[in-house]
């Protein structure tokens, strides 16, 4: 399966924003209609940009919705939906504690002894609720092309600390087997994922992990990052805080990650035409010597990739 | 390697022991928490054993540090007993209930030298470490009046049966929230809180604990100013924690993610211009070894097995400076009631 090479984010359109608390108030009051991101996402595909790799926020399953009234226009259009949207567990967690967590999330009752959920949770067999826990963070998206679905990094880094690497190995044949779509880690630990993926003999596993020239949460270090995505080692990279948080200028941002031929995806974050259109052809400029990624980003952008390299 | 057992697997035990387990010094030798599933997952999926009683894993384990993460009630006898078995104490915020327990805590800690830290980890964010050096420093000459603020979607609807809804266990916004705001008025401020009057700690959707905390703060060195906390904020996706201080050379403003620095004049030595200046978090956060829900987490990790291999007792957030926030909140509390 083939990513394409530009993906959008969502983190513009639901607060969040890593350098200022006052912008995420800004961004708060913008987006507040559903419509209104479904308008970015109109423009990031008129742009060429298909897929829209998104939390499983609440609101996302509004925007579906609405496109569902428009099945022939959004026909190519994919998500790549990433899971858990963490603050509704964690500020459930802080209340209820992790039994109250999972009695709240997991369709049915835990408790009955009758459903897959009670036999579940009385067997303590916590794959089976994790499988619960992902159809649950699904459902939003029926019927959508879905054709790779994330784990997001604070539950691919609290596993990782553990040490309870099986999951991801669950995960992976689960999502094969339930969505016919690839599994993708989101991880702020990208070396050490790596490393476990090849351990479990999850292969040619899609990472996502923040790379960016001045290092910003990049943990470990820049040159242990940088060592592993010059490396045979057999990973597919998605590059996401390329600006590290607004920190570094578009265009030396991405003739940073496109230095990597290795990175087959770059995601980022916008919400305006100029914005979206300006990394779009910084990423399309830098693109021009990675034959795969050309090709690509070409296919998406006859003519725009043209006149950038003219 | 240094031998590591948790109490408490909450939210914030299960962080610890993820970050612990990635930590390159450290054995993550035990855990103990009474819930059935979670004792299933570790032991199925990892080395570390679980333990339901905290003494019989310190006598068996021999641990060289136990965190504790516990309610807050249980703090003091949990943290006294592993120190007096040999163990340095890692513990969550806040210290402690009652300030004669705080106290216990802080004379064990003394008395058996043991390296002593508690769970305040705003002293480990880039901004607010910049803050506190730059006020320090006189940038903003003398400070006459602050603000420290957070804001919070945990209690939104009218709920009850929790330990954080339960006043006796350590529950409601001022335990929760303020606690950290407190403390770090005291860290950036560089001194510590001594007053406060005026206290209005409403009840907003808590039938048994506060929702909000709003106080007029004296500091020790005669600086006044206002404290305006409230978990029940949906208007902000997580916690927000932020402090304004006034001085007669300018302002400084900070949260997590920026530093804003007001001056009447230039200041060639810090490189910062007469007008608004702006630092940001990714140019004021040290590399760290491990990364899960922010630097600071793993930062203060890092610090406390620092100490302990260093044998350094009085450090950055020791129980005696924790004990200091326990005491406001005491005092809050009064202020309050009458």
């Amino acid at each position: 399966m083939t990513m394409d090479r530009i993906l959008l984010g969502d983190n513009q359109f639901f607060a969040v924003n890593h350098l200022s608390d006052e912008r995420s108030r800004a961004q708060a009051v913008r987006f507040k209609e559903d419509k209104s991101i479904l308008d970015v996402l109109d423009i990031a595909m008129d742009c060429g940009i298909n897929t829209f790799m998104c939390t499983t926020y609440d609101r996302i399953g509004n925007i579906i919705k609405m496109m569902k009234q428009n099945p022939e226009k959004y026909n190519d259009f994919k998500f790549f939906p990433c899971m858990p949207y963490a603050h509704k567990y964690a500020n459930t967690l802080t209340e209820l504690g992790i039994v109250g967590t999972l009695k709240k999330y997991i369709p049915g009752n835990i408790f009955a002894a009758a459903s897959k959920a009670g036999i579940a949770y009385m067997r303590k067999d916590f794959f089976t609720l994790m499988e619960l826990l992902i159809d649950s963070e699904m459902k939003m998206f029926d019927g959508m092309n879905t054709p790779v679905i994330f784990l997001q990094n604070v539950v691919v880094d609290l596993l990782l600390g553990l040490g309870m690497d099986e999951f991801f190995v669950h995960y992976t044949e689960y999502i094969k087997k339930r969505y016919n779509a690839e599994p993708g880690f989101i991880t702020m630990n990208l070396p050490r994922m790596v490393d476990i993926c090849e351990q479990f003999h999850i292969e040619n596993p899609i990472i996502c992990s923040s790379i960016n020239k001045i290092g910003f949460r990049m943990s470990g270090s820049i040159e242990e990052y940088e060592e592993y995505l010059n490396s045979n080692k057999r990973f597919r990279p998605i590059a996401m805080q390329c600006l590290a948080a607004g920190a570094l200028k578009p265009e030396e941002a991405m003739e940073y990650v496109c230095s990597f031929p290795k990175v087959e995806s770059i995601l980022f974050g916008a919400s305006s035409r100029a914005h979206i259109q300006q990394t779009r052809d910084l990423i399309i400029k830098y693109s021009k010597n990675n034959v795969d990624a050309y090709t690509n980003i070409h296919n998406a952008n006859p003519l725009v990739s043209e006149e950038i390299l003219q | 390697m240094i031998k590591i057992a948790i109490i408490g697997l909450g939210k914030m035990g299960i962080s610890h022991c993820a970050i612990l387990g990635a930590s390159p010094n450290v054995d993550v030798v035990a855990v103990c928490d009474p819930d059935s599933l979670l004792q299933s997952v570790f032991k199925k999926l990892t080395k570390i054993v679980c333990y339901n009683d905290y003494k019989q894993m310190i006598e068996e384990k021999i641990p060289d540090a136990i965190y504790v993460v516990t309610p807050t009630k249980t703090h003091a006898e949990m943290a006294i007993y592993a120190m007096e078995h040999g163990c340095h104490v890692f513990c969550e915020k806040p210290l402690s209930l009652s300030q004669d327990d705080g106290m216990r805590m802080v004379d064990t800690a003394k008395r058996l030298n043991k390296v002593n830290q508690v769970g305040y980890h705003n002293r480990f964010i880039g901004t607010f470490n910049e803050a506190k050096r730059l006020l320090a420093s006189g940038i903003i000459g003398s400070p006459f009046h602050f603000v420290g603020e957070a804001y919070g979607p945990v209690a939104l609807k009218s709920k009850s049966g929790t330990w954080r809804s339960d006043k006796k266990a350590g529950g409601g916004c001022v335990m929760d929230y303020a606690a950290h705001v407190l403390n770090l008025i005291d860290y950036v401020m560089g001194s510590p809180i001594i007053k406060c009057a005026g206290t209005n700690m409403p009840h907003i959707f808590s039938k048994e604990v506060d929702d909000a905390v709003y106080s007029t703060l004296t500091l020790e060195n005669m600086t006044k100013g206002q404290l305006s906390v409230c978990w029940s904020d949906d208007t902000v996706r997580k916690m927000t924690t932020s402090i304004k201080i006034e001085g007669d050379g300018g302002k400084i403003f900070v949260d997590a993610t920026t530093l804003k620095i007001y001056l009447k004049e230039d200041n060639p030595k810090e490189g910062l211009l007469k007008g608004w200046n702006e630092k940001h978090i990714t140019d004021l956060t040290p590399e760290v070894f491990f990364n899960l829900r922010g630097e600071e987490y793993s930062a203060e990790t890092d610090y406390f097995i620092h100490n302990i291999l260093n044998n350094k007792s009085d450090n950055r957030n020791s129980f005696k400076s924790a004990l200091q926030t326990d005491i406001i909140i005491n005092k809050l509390m009064e202020d309050s009631n009458n």
